[in-house]
Order: C-alpha cells, then structure tokens, then sequence
C-alpha cells in the first residue's frame, strides 16, 4: 500500500441550486494514510460535497475520481461496492439486528445476488469474515451479539463506522462522528480514527474544532461554498483569511 | 436470527388444525376454509412487500385478478387443463404484470408508490371490465375444473381442500425461507433503512423489484386456487375493495410476522361472516360494511401491531408490565424515528 | 372530425379536466400541509352528489340555494372531521393513514346507504342554465357545462390568489415546509389544519354537487374519482398545485378524447399516460410548492 497516494478526489466541482450557487469550483483530494478535515460554517456546502463525493448527488460541473477512475457518473451503491464508505451525521444502524447482523448485512453489499432466494445468509463466508473485520477494527468485539438498539450513542457511531469498514472501504467519508459524544466516547473516536487512517484515507466533517485540529493531517476550510484554506492545522490556524472569515467569529 | 421454537410449534399447530378439521367440519365450513386459506396465501404475498420489504402496496387484487383470468382465458373451452400447464401460466401471468407494474411504480417513493399501484390495480380492472377480452362485469365461467390426468379431481373439494393447504404450507416455508436468505435480508435492510443499505453498495431496485415480482407471483397462484374453487371470475377480484381488505388482513395479524398474515386472513374472513351475518344482525346484515369499517378503524387506532401484539398489550393494560425484550425493542424503535 | 364537434369535446375535457382539478386540489392541500393521505376524499365528492340530490327539496327545488346549503354542511362537516377523527392521523405511518381513511370509505358509503339508499338518482339543471348555446350550423353547447367550467376556473384562480397573495396562503405554504416555524411565530397550527382541512372538504363536495346534474348521482361514484385524482397527482408532481392543474386538464384532454377516438380502450388510456409519464419522470412535471 502506498501512503500518500490518492485515492478519492473532486475536481473543480460546482453545484448550483436554480440561482443559489452551493458549491463554487471545490476541489479536494484524499490521499492514503490522511485524515483531511473538512470544516466551515453551517450552510458552507460540506453536506453537500459528501453527498457529491459518495453518490448522492450529481454535481452540475465538476469531476469525481475514485481510485484512478472517473466515478462522476456511476451511482452511490457502485461507488460503495469500489472503495468507497461514508458514515451520516444520524445514525443509520438496523437498530432491531445484532451488531454483528447490522456489519454482515452491509458486508453482504458485496455479493450483489437478488435472485438468490434460497441460501441461509447466516452462513455466508465472505460476509461474516468481513464483517468480523469490521467489529474488530472498530474495537466492537465485545458487543458483537447484542442488539444494536440499546447501545451507547457512542458504541452507534462507533457501529457507524464499523458498518463502513465491513464493506471493504479505501476511502472513509465521515460526517461528523463525534456529533453529540461525552469526553470519553470521544477519546475512543480519535484512537479509532486515528488507528485507521494507516490504511484508509479518511474524510471527515466535523464540528468539534479541538478534535479536529488534534488529528487532522490537513484541513480544508469552506465558506459560503468556496474553499478559502486547505492547509496543514499549525497553518491554518495562523492562516489570516481563516481567522477573518471563520475563526474569527467565535 | 435462528428459527424461534415457539413460533414453529405455533405455526405447525395452525397448519395441523387445518390438516385435521375436515373431519369436524360440513361442506360448507370447508369451502369457508378452503377460500380462507386462500385469502392467508394472498396475504402472505402482500406481507412480503409490506411487512417485509416496506412498499406498500394498493394493488395486489391485481394479480390475483390476472392469475384468475389467466387460469380460465388460457383452459381450453371443452376440456379440462392439465394444471401442470395452467397453474406456472398463471403464476407467470401474475408475475409479468407485476414486472411492469414493480419497474415503474418503484420508481417512486412513499405515497406516490402507494397511489401508482393502486392505479395501475385499476387500469387492469377496466382491462378486464371494459374490453372483450374479460367479459364484461358478468365475468367469465370456467366449465371444466383443471386436474392432473385422472387421479388428481380438484372438483371434489377435500381434495382441492388439501391441495390448497399444500399450497398455503409451501408459500409459508418459501417465504421463511426466503426472508433467511440474501435477498431477504436485503429487504430487511431497505425497509429499516435504505440509505444506509445505498451506502453499503446496495443497488436496492432490483431487491425491490425481485420483491415485488415474486410477491404478484405468489398472488397469481392464489388467483387460480380461487378459480378452482369456484369456477368463475368477475372483475371485483381486481377491485381495490379486496386490496384494502388484504392490507387490513396483514395488520390485523401483526405487520412483519409471516404468521401475522395467517392469523389475520382467517380474524378478517371470519370478521367479515360476523357481520354479514343475518342471524345476529337481522336485516340490518346488509350494512355489514359499516361494521367492518369501523373495527378497520378502530383495530389499526388501537391495536396497530396486530393480533400478535395482543398478548403485550393485554400484559400492558392489566399489569403496568412489560418484558425487558420488549422494551428494548421498543428503545429501538424509538431511536429509529429520533 | 367536424370542427364544432371537436370544439364541443374540447370543452367538455376542459369541463371535466377543471373539475378533477377541485377535488384533486383538496387532495394535493391535505397530503402537502398536514401530511395525510386521505382516501376517504372521493367520498367527499360523493357526499357533495348525493346532498345535490337530497337537499333540493329542503332547498324548494332551487339549485343555488342547495348549493350555499351544501357548502356550509361541507365546511362543517370538515371542521368536525378533522377534531374528531383527522387530527388523530397526524403522527401515524403512512400505512395505518391508507387504512383509516379507507375503513371510513366504508362508513360513509353505508350511512350514504342507509339515509338515501343505493339508486342511482338523477339532478334537473337548474332552469336558469338549462339553455344551450349554438355551436357552428347545426350544433350546440349546453350552459351549464359552461357554468361548471366557469365556477371551477374562478375556484382555480381565487385559490392561487389565496396561495400567493395573501396572509393565510403564506402560513399554508410555510407550514407545509415547515411546522414548528410556524408554531414559534405564533400561529395557531391547530386551526390552520383545521381551515385547510375543511377548505379540501367544502372543493370536493363543491365539485360533487356542480357535477351531480352532468353525471347523476350513484354509488362508488367518489371511488372512481379518487383514483382518477391520484393519477392526476402523480402526473403533476405530489404537493404542486399547478402540476395538479395541468395534469387534470390533461387528464380531461386524454379521458374525453380517448372516448370518442379509441372507445374500447378509453378506460385505460390515463393510466397509460400515467406509466409514460413514470418513465419520463419519476417525480411528475412540477415540484412540490410550485
């Protein structure tokens, strides 16, 4: 594996609304072994590039490349099934099934088999061990039995990103896992994050500014869809544009 | 996610008190019988859409209505069918219009889904009203009963009694089967929540769509069990009053329990014999329909999980109690809509 | 086709199209602001027939005094419906909506049976707009199908007033987008549903009552609409009042036509255009609000 290669990034992407201009030639690359942070005010269009990164939402201009290719046009489950995972700001855990049940199920997404009606998805090989993965790598092991619907709202985003990482991913999208964590939970979140950017490039969008500036290797500062800094945290924090149009306000 | 003890002893008890009670029962409560099981393999089609997969459906009379003129349009006009051809005709016949009616109306959400398949159930019923092909609101007679060579004779009814069973029980285990499988747990997911299931790298419209073909399939055999039993077909099979009641019967039984759909097939036909009932309510029998809507409306208002969730509720009501299982999955529900 | 028989099915689509736009609009009101699918609103317009037919002899006969009648009942009816029985259906999942609303389609059609019976039941023209009016040489056109037209349209274009001129209009679209704003401004939501709710009842029943002399007066007669009305939500786009406006005058253009060129197959030609329109755009001509 090469650190520092890129494996997601958009080109020049632009998004308009009827007049309203969401997001104005944004460009952002995700390299391995990264963790890039994406911050900027509320309205400051880091939803919408996600939701354009992952599939969600096609982009008036602009390209996407995932892993060498252009994915501009392929769908969000085509994007999935190629390396790409993302995380939502709301839990999206199937709250009824297991832990284990929520990982194998998006591991499933792997075999795409519709028509196949007859086999006990219990005993599926490839998912179960891809699914194991995940719960290890998010250090879930400990709860893999039980149901999801009971747990922390900490262990739910940790099953978030373990839900991602059973899919095989190469890239993380993920927005904002520490929304409404504890001290301690989020202490947990950065040793994982931290843990898997080895592997993975991660991207992430996120409120806590602490956090952010703690692990991020590189952050991306949006305003009003334009991106003013994209920079190492000790830069941007001295960075002058920064501090007017963001920093500045608290 | 392993096969609950309980709920098979439950089920195998339904299926042997069905097995048994032709020796209790007179022709006329074996025909009633033989038509409930009938309406159960009809709702358990619909579970699968709805309490399994989240769609719900307004059309299913639909394709029950076109198996049922499919078996009698495609049986020969003075000779008996070999079911061997008609009943896969049927089903086929089902299945296909399910295909055009799941490739568009899927491609919508929410309402929308449940207007457009109400609609295309619709346009199948004028088909069949309307055109020369249907026979008008008369409906049709099929003369000779389709059997399988000469030893099995459908005409005699403890025989289609236990063929029809045969049917209900094989529905019932293709079902559970399927719901353990790939593809039923990917219907699961889409139902709990499909963004994540898009997320996870799930191109969910061909599951859905798989969903809702095998669904009209399974409603198509119903429709020609029916045309066995009674020889004929009008176009009130395809009308929008027995979708309804077939929703009805599915969240009478519990959404999202097999057994569920079971349950209410037999509690809505024998709901609805109560009230078109003269010997309880005289003359006034002919306004069964009052009756019915109003316990539709009070069940769904009071008991919105179903006769299976009767036992909790009744727990609830006497005893301020409830079983830790049960509150957990009632945190979980909650945490879903938070 | 004769020039002046095809003027004369031109208006009687745009007459019909103007009146599926009435109902279908209560329709489009309750879904877009208080988020319930009500199948029970064909049997509005069914009510509005029937109280055509039984309230002209209360009425002495005259149309227009049965019409004011009928109104108030509806708006009545509506407010009451909506305290006693909507307001509970609010919160609940789509499914338990479709299946209320349907257990009360029962309800209604059996008190409909037991105060007035189950014939179909004809309602004279009012004598005022009985006449007809000529059409080219030899043909000519009935006024009070000009009549309905006219009611419906001003109907149409007093509602896209109230819509985008006025107070009322502005809290309906602010509070179908967005209900607590509405409740932190201070506006009464209770109330507001309650307005909108019967303001969808009294169009539907309108539309049964100015229909009843056209169609006469049966049973199921409000299932027949409703379904119709749904395609013509689906076409326009669900929660735009202008997509139901063109789509129901498609609608009518489509049904009308399709009778006098393609009889055998007249009954499925709207759902046909419906599958079309599905797989040109999923989401129907025109987005909600608009």
């Amino acid at each position: 594996m090469n650190q520092g290669e890129v494996l997601l990034s958009g080109q020049n992407i632009t998004q308009r609304w009827g007049g309203l201009v969401a997001l104005d030639k944004v460009s952002v690359e995700i390299e391995r072994g990264e963790l890039h942070a994406v911050i900027g005010t509320n309205g400051a269009g880091k939803s919408t590039l996600i939701n354009i990164l992952s599939g969600e939402l096609k982009p008036t201009e602009g390209q996407v490349t995932l892993l060498d290719q252009d994915v501009t046009h392929w769908s969000q489950p085509r994007r999935a099934r190629n390396g790409l995972g993302r995380s939502y700001q709301r839990n999206t855990i199937f709250p009824d099934f297991s832990v284990f049940e929520n990982c194998r199920l998006a591991a499933q997404a792997q075999v795409q088999r519709p028509w196949v009606w007859w086999n006990n998805s219990q005993k599926c090989q490839l998912s179960s061990t891809n699914a194991r993965n995940g719960i290890r790598l998010a250090g879930l092991e400990a709860f893999s039995d039980q149901v999801a619907g009971p747990l922390s709202h900490g262990q739910k985003r940790q099953l978030e990103v373990a839900m991602c990482l059973a899919t095989n991913p190469q890239v993380l999208l993920l927005d904002e896992p520490l929304a409404g964590m504890g001290a301690e939970e989020t202490e947990r979140m950065l040793a994982l994050l931290g843990q898997l950017k080895a592997g993975h490039g991660i991207l992430l969008v996120e409120h806590d500014m602490d956090a952010v500036f703690r692990i991020a290797d590189r952050i991306t500062v949006m305003v009003n869809g334009s991106v003013i800094a994209s920079d190492t945290p000790d830069n941007i924090r001295t960075n002058p544009a920064v501090q007017t149009a963001y920093l500045g306000d608290h | 996610m392993g096969i609950d003890k309980g709920k098979a002893v439950f089920v195998g008890l339904i299926f042997l008190a069905l097995a048994l009670y032709p020796l209790v029962g007179d022709s006329y409560g074996i025909g009633l019988i033989n038509k409930v099981m009938i309406y159960a393999i009809l709702a358990l089609s619909l579970e699968l859409l709805v309490g399994s997969t989240g769609l719900i459906c307004f059309g299913q009379a639909a394709f029950f209505g076109i198996g049922a003129y499919a078996a009698v349009l495609l049986s020969p006009e003075d000779a008996a069918a070999s079911i061997w051809l008609l009943l896969p005709a049927c089903v086929l016949a089902a299945a296909l219009y399910a295909l055009f009616v799941g490739a568009l109306s899927l491609r919508t959400k929410g309402v929308y889904f449940i207007m457009v398949t109400l609609a295309f159930a619709q346009m199948a019923y004028y088909v069949v009203h309307d055109t020369a092909l249907g026979g008008g609101s008369d409906g049709i007679y099929l003369y000779y009963v389709p059997g399988m060579d000469t030893w099995l004779d459908l005409g005699k009814p403890l025989i289609l009694y236990f063929f029809t069973l045969l049917f209900l029980v094989w529905t019932f285990v293709f079902l559970a089967i399927l719901l353990r499988s790939h593809l039923g747990r990917a219907l699961a997911g889409i139902r709990i929540n499909e963004q994540r299931m898009l997320a996870s790298g799930f191109t969910t419209y061909p599951y859905k769509l798989a969903a809702f073909v095998t669904s009209g399939g399974i409603a198509g055999l119903a429709g020609f069990l029916f045309v066995v039993q009674d020889g004929f077909v009008n176009p009130e099979m395809l009308s929008w009053h027995l979708s309804g009641s077939l929703l009805m019967m599915i969240i009478l039984g519990g959404l999202g329990h097999l057994r569920g759909a079971l349950i209410g097939a037999f509690a809505f036909v024998f709901l609805q014999e109560f009230f078109k009932s003269t010997a309880i309510f005289g003359d006034f029998a002919k306004h069964w329909h009052l009756g019915l809507g109003l316990t539709i409306i009070l069940s769904v208002a009071i008991l919105p999980k179903g006769l299976i969730g009767l036992p909790e509720w009744v727990q609830m009501r006497l005893f301020g109690y409830r079983n830790p299982r049960q509150v957990e999955r009632a945190d979980a529900r909650e945490d879903r809509h938070s | 086709m004769d020039f002046s028989i095809f003027l004369i099915q031109l208006l009687n689509a745009l007459q019909y199209g103007l009146l599926l736009y009435l109902v279908a609009m209560g329709l489009t009101l309750i879904f877009g602001i208080m988020g319930i699918i009500n199948l029970a609103h064909g049997s509005f317009y069914m009510i509005g027939a029937y109280m055509a037919y039984a309230l002209a002899p209360l009425a002495g006969g005259n149309f227009f005094i049965t019409l004011v009648f009928g109104l108030v009942l509806a708006v009545i009816l509506g407010y009451l419906l909506e305290w006693a029985f909507f307001s509970f259906l609010y919160e609940r999942e789509h499914l338990q909506q479709v299946l209320m609303t349907y257990g009360l389609i029962l309800v209604f059609e059996e008190i409909r049976s037991l105060l007035v019976g189950d014939d179909v039941h004809g309602v004279p023209i009012p004598a005022l707009l009985s006449g007809s009016i000529p059409l080219g040489d030899v043909m000519t056109y009935p006024v009070y199908r000009l009549f309905v037209s006219g009611v419906c349209l001003l109907l149409a274009l007093g509602l896209y007033f109230v819509f985008t001129r006025t107070r009322l209009g502005m809290m309906i679209r602010a509070g179908s987008v967005n209900r607590e704003m509405v409740q932190s401004l201070g506006i009464d939501i209770q109330f507001l549903y309650r307005v909108v709710f019967a303001a969808g009842v009294a169009l539907a029943v309108l539309a049964g009552m100015i229909a009843a002399p056209i169609s006469s007066v049966y049973p199921g007669m409000g299932n027949q609409i409703l379904i119709i009305c749904f395609v013509v939500v689906v076409i326009g786009g669900i929660g735009s009042i202008r997509g139901a406006f063109f789509a129901a005058l498609l609608i009518g253009l489509v049904d009308t036509f399709g009778k006098v060129w393609l009889p055998e197959a007249s009954g499925v030609l709207v759902y046909v255009l419906m599958a079309l329109i599905l797989l040109w755009k999923p989401s129907g001509l025109f987005k909600a609000g608009g």
